[in-house]
């Protein structure tokens, strides 16, 4: 019985994101077939298989995403929304690529002590909000959103400081990381002579250590029961605060990281071209992958794969390749609804269950106060 | 999973100082008294754009978009749905604007970034109201759907239009605009003489009555019609009941559900004309990225002004000035009110050590005065960067040492279901 309850539930749990993608699917058909754009044309170009090169640039694109991911999940995990994401990354970036840049130090040192600074710099920027949090009461949500608009006008304050006027054109970089400290890629797929990032090995440790962290140590069981109920877990003796706190400075560390498999293996410079808006697709991919170490790394592949086949759309078919963000946004809402009305019809399931478990038994009343 | 993200928010403090009402009278003397303090800063520092009719022109223009998107985040947040989708709802509205502007005249541009917003509160009442998804969510897929939305709109509908492009519209035609013509030159005059408060009163009702758009006068009107409705009706008290305890609403027979949607609907509706606004008055064209963030920043003016319709004009005032001034390459204006920062911090801390007897919080407070009047004295211009961030900074300040004092709607952000109450 219990078994096949299990098995019925982990049906639900795949149905959701299945339908999610259905109804984005109907919803972003229905929005060309009024804009008047050739609905079987976008869908027959997105849906083909893609090149070696294309393969190559959603594994990369999916990769950074992943990181995004994995720093948002860390607060979801606790409720706690880290919408900072998007300004602790470059705030991050910026920092690590001013350092790198410099030289100081010899070949993979350099890497090394650049992803510290990286690392610490996340940190220290979700600790602003985590702090205000725990002190003052401040909203994360509210502080974090403040806070990745002060990141954008400090990085570019700093940058116009220090930016590397040699290049020659007005784009305004740091300097170049030198090539003794640039991270080589991998030749993974056949037919491209495009690399797979290098960091590839970065991201697949930091997804194996979200989930031991969070499934094999105290610290992750004291996060979850925290994220579950804060009362219980203040009753068992966790001290909440510290926890926000430690939970926003982790968040902040992993976000510190996503932008380095772009600095280290492509850009090799941070620029006012640097990929802007990770932290935002974080949060989406987050929920998509309901903050699972695997889920994630399916939602990042997703989200990168809509991209990259979304890049030929204006030249094939004439239509503008903005329509992916339409799909993703979809996407997101569909997969909240669809997880909230499964959740829903979940909870009705087990309150039948044991409602008939316990009209079965003889000569027992129903308990008082029993509502959901 | 992620529901209540803003449970342990915002501590709200239970029978909070109740502040007394501020009568005309008084409002009256703290505007003259504000006058006369930028007056004594114009002299002082001779930093003269401090209260000139067209930085004062340009600050009611900045302020109107900021100002209806924190109106529409009232809106919704005082119904007890938390909406930081506002910036997705106004990108909607510029797009709708620059659409219905073009085809149909201004009028009905203007009605149709009304009907975007509005588009975009539907989803996010359907899915926060109907469906329970968390708030924040809801929003932050709006904001991707509304800026996906309105580039993809804009590349279908204006691409080889004549001026147009995939990523603008062609120019709109403008909606009018009010002056008083006896007055306004007048006052011009006597504002050029630079005379010790006179010429601040003068730049200031010159640019009241200068070339004031209709738009400008709609958004004071929505600004007094809200608070009007939602503290002088039936209807008011009950939609703000369901931000503040939704199940004594329910309890009580008011709908919630539908005081909810309403309230969504306006929120939308209202960031909508905001992005007009931009569209139709400040730009005369749609332009992508138009909005730069504004519905953050009407978000930050809202909670500034602490959910109430007076702070939040307040708010907008200040985020619209401090951008006007940095668009007019006022680096030197933001330098002078630096001196007036300095004094007023340090005066903040002298009153937490003197009447207060907070000694850590007053020698903190004087330290940074004091570091800002060095930041004064040692330099000649604020970065332009550091001038863009005033808004955000402001908000967070006021949220780190304000909010025992800021009060959110209790039921703000938190899921309801009718017949779940306990």
């Amino acid at each position: 019985m219990k078994a096949t309850l299990d098995l019925r539930k982990i049906g639900l749990g795949l149905a959701a994101p299945v339908l999610a993608i259905l109804v984005a699917f109907l919803v972003t058909s229905v929005v060309l077939l009024l804009a008047g754009d050739p609905v079987v044309a976008v869908w027959t170009q997105l849906l083909t298989v893609p090149r070696p090169r294309l393969i190559v640039a959603i594994i990369n694109g999916a990769s950074v995403y992943y990181l995004s991911a994995v720093a948002v999940a860390i607060g979801f995990r606790m409720n706690l929304f880290n919408i900072g994401v998007d300004g602790q990354y470059r705030v991050a970036a910026f920092a690590a690529a001013l350092f790198a840049g410099q030289g100081w130090l010899p070949g993979w040192l350099n890497i090394i002590v650049s992803l510290l600074i990286a690392v610490g710099a996340g940190a220290l920027w979700a600790g602003i909000a985590g702090w205000l949090k725990v002190t003052r009461g401040v909203s994360e949500v509210i502080s974090t959103i403040m806070l990745n608009a002060i990141a954008t006008g400090l990085v570019s304050f700093v940058l116009s400081k220090v930016a590397d006027s040699t290049t020659g054109s007005n784009v305004t970089n740091t300097k170049t990381i030198p090539t003794s400290s640039q991270v080589p890629g991998f030749a993974l797929i056949p037919g491209t002579p495009n690399k797979v990032y290098g960091f590839i090995l970065l991201v697949l440790l930091v997804g194996v250590a979200y989930w031991v962290i969070l499934n094999k140590t105290r610290f992750g069981f004291d996060l979850r029961a925290t994220g579950r109920s804060e009362t219980a877990a203040v009753a068992s003796g966790v001290n909440v605060k510290r926890m926000v706190l430690t939970a926003m400075l982790l968040s902040g560390a992993a976000a510190g990281l996503v932008g380095m498999p772009l600095l280290f293996g492509q850009d090799f410079s941070y620029g006012t071209t640097f990929q802007p808006g990770l932290g935002f697709a974080g949060i989406a991919i987050a929920l998509l992958g309901r903050n699972h170490p695997v889920g994630i790394a399916f939602g990042a592949l997703l989200w990168s794969y809509l991209e990259q086949q979304s890049n030929g759309l204006q030249i094939t078919v004439g239509v503008s390749s903005e329509l992916v963000f339409i799909i993703q946004g979809v996407i997101v809402l569909a997969v909240v609804i669809a997880y909230e009305v499964v959740r829903r019809a979940g909870l009705r399931m087990e309150q039948r269950n044991v409602a008939r478990a316990l009209s079965d038994q003889p000569g027992s009343s129903t308990p008082e106060g029993a509502t959901a | 999973m992620s529901g209540m993200g803003l449970k342990s928010g915002t501590r709200v403090i239970t029978g909070a100082v109740r502040k007394p009402r501020l009568s005309p009278a008084r409002v009256a003397v703290i505007a003259v008294a504000a006058v006369f303090l930028i007056a004594v800063l114009r002299v002082v520092t001779g930093a003269n754009d401090l209260a000139s009719s067209g930085a004062l022109a340009a600050a009611i223009g900045l302020a109107v978009p900021i100002g209806m998107a924190g109106l529409g985040g009232l809106w919704s947040e005082r119904a007890g749905v938390v909406n930081i989708g506002l910036e997705g709802m106004m990108i909607l509205g510029t797009w709708g604007a620059g659409f219905f502007g073009y085809h149909y005249g201004p009028w009905a541009g203007l009605l149709g970034a009304m009907v975007c917003g509005m588009l975009g509160g539907a989803i996010h009442a359907l899915a926060t109201v109907v469906f329970g998804v968390d708030h924040i969510v809801s929003g932050v897929a709006i904001n991707i759907i509304g800026a996906g939305a309105a580039k993809y709109l804009s590349a279908r509908t204006f691409t080889g239009t004549p001026g147009g492009g995939p990523t603008q519209s062609p120019a709109l035609r403008s909606l009018p605009t009010f002056s008083i013509p006896g007055v306004s030159s007048g006052l011009g005059t006597l504002e050029q003489k630079h005379i010790f408060f006179v010429s601040d009163l003068a730049g200031i009702v010159r640019a009241v009555v200068t070339n004031l758009s209709i738009v400008t006068l709609i958004a004071l009107a929505m600004v007094a019609l809200t608070w009007w409705v939602l503290w002088r009706t039936t209807f008011g008290l009950r939609l703000r009941s369901c931000g503040e305890s939704p199940i004594a609403a329910e309890t009580l027979g008011v709908n919630v559900y539908r005081y909810k949607f309403i309230g969504v609907l306006v929120s939308g509706a209202l960031a909508g004309l905001g992005g007009g606004y931009l569209a139709l008055v400040a730009a005369n064209i749609y332009r992508d990225g138009q909005t730069g963030g504004r519905g953050y920043i009407g978000l930050a003016a809202m909670i500034f002004g602490n959910w109430r319709p007076g702070g939040l004009v307040g708010g907008a005032a200040l985020f619209g000035y401090t951008d006007a001034v940095q668009l007019r390459g006022g680096g030197s204006t933001v330098h002078a009110m630096l001196l007036l920062l300095a004094v007023l911090i340090v005066g903040i801390g002298l009153w937490q050590v003197v009447r207060k007897h907070r000694m850590v919080q007053g020698v903190v407070a004087i330290a940074a005065g004091v570091v800002v009047g060095v930041w004064y004295l040692v330099s000649e211009t604020v970065p332009d960067e550091f001038t863009g961030m005033t808004p955000y900074v402001a908000t967070l300040l006021v949220l780190a040492f304000a909010s025992q004092r800021l009060r959110m709607p209790a039921a703000d952000g938190l899921p309801y279901r009718k017949g779940e109450g306990q």
